[in-house]
């Protein structure tokens, strides 16, 4: 089995991108320490990470909800009308056969990221209340690894180029859902920035 | 390098674990976080250039078909991704034509030449500026997610304009392979492993007589 390496575990760091064994310093609040060898971005210290990430993905959630609940985007061209959702594309890409590319849009927008949240408040609340929750370690490899896969603010400039097609001919009136998306985009990032892996890690295994 | 002290980092948790010696023939597990480990990606040259070479083959469909086609009263037309960047430079759009341009034909390209140029370095066991070809593979893992960006203006398209007989639009079949180039090249940048630009580096030098030593930072 491997093992744990015994001495000043917490301190030292593998890079992974030059595999550098190297011994990083106790870090200051926001600080970044980076690679001595290839400048990757070893850790960022966050002060009350679990806290912080635990508010912003509660807050998340919500908007998220809203996001889907309501219109997203009104469109008139002349006397017609259309009124959508968030999901309307997908719903249209599904009905034309293009299953692959609504599924795509599906998870990239809407399940990754509310998979992301809804594991952040399940795994940072017990957390908090000093507890660790049923399967929280494959919770927090599951956050790590949707990260590539929540393209939100990707989409969100899919929206203000749509927009621009469309002025020309119609108008186009955003509604609280698309405000609200926009609200979401920035604080999933300022959630999944908040997560010290060094914080939550040893508070795992402190309270395991 | 930490794999020759027997060493390896979690990707995920950063645990340094050790790797014992017959690694590779089992898989390894992260005792912190249970995530698999990797001391160097699985068949990282072969399974990148084979992704990369998939993603050369659907970049041309990509391009050459419609990747939207509008029915307006009757009338059909077709648009190519190349057709979208000419339609905002004549309209006056032309930031969004730069937008389009960049996200969908400059960034997919860019990103398989890069590949391409760390694969091949690394096949030759080169030593040419590491540090550089690490900066290199880290754009090519963050600039790929913003090819999507023609992905969803299609979505949004689709979604919005669907007045039947008035005026519709359909994603073409270039979507399709658009989307795929897009998802294959993130797959690639993920299977290449940039440790192996620096065991070139730190062989050589050990052939050399100058061992790369692993710092000790306060």
């Amino acid at each position: 089995m491997p093992s744990h390496l015994a001495s000043s575990r917490d301190s030292l760091v593998i890079c992974h991108e030059c595999d550098l064994l190297q011994r990083i310093p106790s870090a200051a609040a926001g600080s970044r320490v980076t690679c001595a060898r290839c400048g990757n971005l070893l850790h960022r210290h966050v002060p009350d990470s679990i806290e912080r990430a635990l508010a912003l993905s509660i807050a998340g959630l919500v908007l998220l909800a809203v996001a889907n609940l309501l219109p997203f985007i009104d469109l008139s061209i002349g006397g017609a009308e259309a009124h959508t959702t968030l999901s309307t594309g997908v719903q249209a890409l599904w009905q034309e056969g293009k299953w692959f590319l609504a599924t795509l849009v599906l998870f990239t927008c809407i399940v990754a990221p509310l998979i992301q949240l809804s594991l952040m408040v399940y795994v940072f609340l017990p957390l908090r209340a000093g507890f660790v929750p049923a399967l929280a370690r494959p919770a927090l490899r599951a956050i790590h690894h949707l990260r590539e896969w929540n393209m939100v603010e990707v989409f969100m400039l899919g929206i203000l180029v749509a927009a621009v097609k469309l002025a020309k001919m119609a108008t186009i009136v955003p509604g609280i859902a698309m405000w609200s998306f926009m609200g979401m985009i920035f604080i999933i990032a300022g959630a999944l920035a908040s997560i010290d892996r060094q914080v939550v890690w040893n508070r795992l295994e402190n309270l395991s | 390098m930490a794999l020759d002290r027997g060493l390896t980092g979690c990707p995920i948790c950063d645990q340094v674990v050790r790797v014992d010696e017959e690694h590779g023939r089992r898989e390894l597990r992260c005792p912190r976080c249970g995530g698999t480990l990797h001391a160097r990606k699985t068949a990282s040259i072969g399974l990148t250039w084979a992704l990369v070479c998939t993603a050369l083959v659907f970049y041309v469909p990509a391009n050459v078909l419609p990747i939207t086609r509008v029915v307006s009263l009757g009338m059909v037309q077709e648009d190519t991704i190349l057709s979208g960047v000419f339609y905002f430079l004549q309209t006056g759009s032309w930031y969004i034509a730069l937008v389009i341009f960049v996200a969908s034909i400059f960034v997919p390209l860019l990103k398989l030449v890069l590949l391409i140029l760390l694969l091949v370095s690394v096949q030759r066991g080169s030593r040419w500026r590491p540090r550089d070809r690490t900066r290199l593979y880290r754009i090519t893992e963050t600039v790929g997610r913003w090819s999507m960006v023609d992905i969803y203006v299609v979505t949004i398209l689709v979604a919005l304009v669907n007045f039947g007989f008035l005026a519709n639009v359909d994603a073409g079949p270039a979507a399709v392979f658009f989307a795929a180039v897009v998802i294959i090249t993130i797959l690639a940048a993920r299977s290449f492993d940039p440790r192996l630009i620096w065991d070139q580096v730190e062989s050589r030098q050990a052939l050399q007589g100058s061992p790369g030593e692993d710092a000790d930072r306060e």
